[in-house]
C-alpha cells in the first residue's frame, strides 16, 4: 500500500514524531511504501538543522534524514508555516535576507496544495497530531 | 446527503477564528485546493460555527481575522458550506446571524459526509 504522514506536532515535546516516526519504519519493514511525510504546523520543527538533542536521546532531524535516503521517501515541509518559525532553507534565507539557514535537504520546502496531491494520491494518508 | 460521484475533499473546522491558528490554516488549505481544481465542502463544528458569525474584526493580538478569507470561498468556487446545527443552537446562533449562506445538518447526516470524500482534513 502506498502510505503518506502528516505530521503536526514538534520533537520532543511529546509523542507524536517519535509515534510518526516508528510507524513509518513499521510499515516499510512490513514492504509498504511511505511516499512522503508532510510536515505542517508544529511539525515544521522537525526539520530544524540546527537541533541538537542529548546525545543520549533520538536525534528525531536526522532520523527522518536517515529515513528519507534509505527509502526515498519525500520530506515536504509547508513553507508557510516554516517561515513563520524561522525554519528558511538557503534558498528562503537569502530572498529574506537572513544569515545561515536552518532547512536543508532532503528536507524540502513546499506548499500546501502538495499537501492535497498526497491526500488524494496515496492510499493512506495517516495523521500524528499532538 | 450522499452524491454519486465523491468529492474531492471535505475539510472540518472545528476552531474559533482566534486563539489559534487552526480555523485559518483550515481555510488556507480549502483554498490551496480549490485553486488547484479540487471540489471542497466545508464542514463547521462545535465551536467552528463562530467563525460564521458577522461583522468580526481582527484580534487584538494582531491576528489577520478570518471574515476577509470567508469571503472569498465564493471566488474560489467553495460553495458547500455545511454548518451543524446543534453547534449553532448552542451558541444561541440563527442562520441570521452568519455572514455567509450555509446549510445547517444534523449529526446524522454529518456522519455520512466524510464517505461521500477522497479525503477528510480536521483543523
Amino acid at each position: 500500500m502506498r502510505y503518506a504522514i502528516l505530521l503536526l506536532a514538534a520533537p520532543y515535546t511529546n509523542q507524536a514524531s517519535h509515534s510518526a516516526l516508528r510507524f513509518a519504519r513499521t510499515l516499510l519493514a512490513r514492504g509498504h511504501q511511505l511516499e512522503t511525510v508532510f510536515f505542517y504546523q508544529e511539525g515544521v520543527q522537525n526539520a530544524a538543522r540546527l537541533a541538537s538533542p542529548p546525545q543520549d536521546e533520538p536525534h528525531l532531524v536526522d532520523a527522518w534524514s536517515a529515513l528519507s535516503r534509505e527509502h526515498g521517501t519525500a520530506l515536504q515541509v509547508c513553507i508557510a508555516a516554516a517561515l513563520r518559525r524561522g525554519l528558511l532553507d538557503e534558498r528562503e534565507a537569502a530572498r529574506h535576507g537572513k544569515q545561515g539557514y536552518s532547512v536543508e535537504p532532503p528536507f524540502e520546502l513546499t506548499g500546501l496544495g502538495q499537501l492535497i496531491d498526497i491526500g488524494l494520491r496515496c492510499d493512506r494518508l495517516i495523521t500524528f497530531a499532538p | 446527503m450522499s452524491h454519486a460521484k465523491p468529492r474531492d475533499l471535505l475539510v472540518i473546522l472545528r476552531r474559533g477564528p482566534h486563539g489559534s491558528s487552526q480555523l485559518r490554516e483550515g481555510l488556507d488549505t480549502a483554498l490551496v485546493a480549490a485553486a488547484f481544481g479540487r471540489t471542497v465542502t466545508l464542514l463547521f463544528m462545535g465551536e467552528g460555527v463562530t467563525a460564521l458569525v458577522a461583522d468580526q474584526k481582527a484580534g487584538p493580538l494582531g491576528q489577520k481575522g478570518t471574515a476577509a478569507t470567508l469571503e472569498m470561498l465564493e471566488m474560489y468556487d467553495i460553495d458547500r458550506l455545511l454548518v451543524e446545527a446543534s453547534a449553532l443552537e448552542q451558541f444561541g446562533l440563527g442562520e441570521e446571524d452568519l455572514m455567509l449562506e450555509a446549510t445547517a445538518v444534523s449529526q446524522a447526516s454529518i456522519a455520512l459526509e466524510p464517505a461521500s470524500h477522497r479525503l477528510v482534513l480536521v483543523f
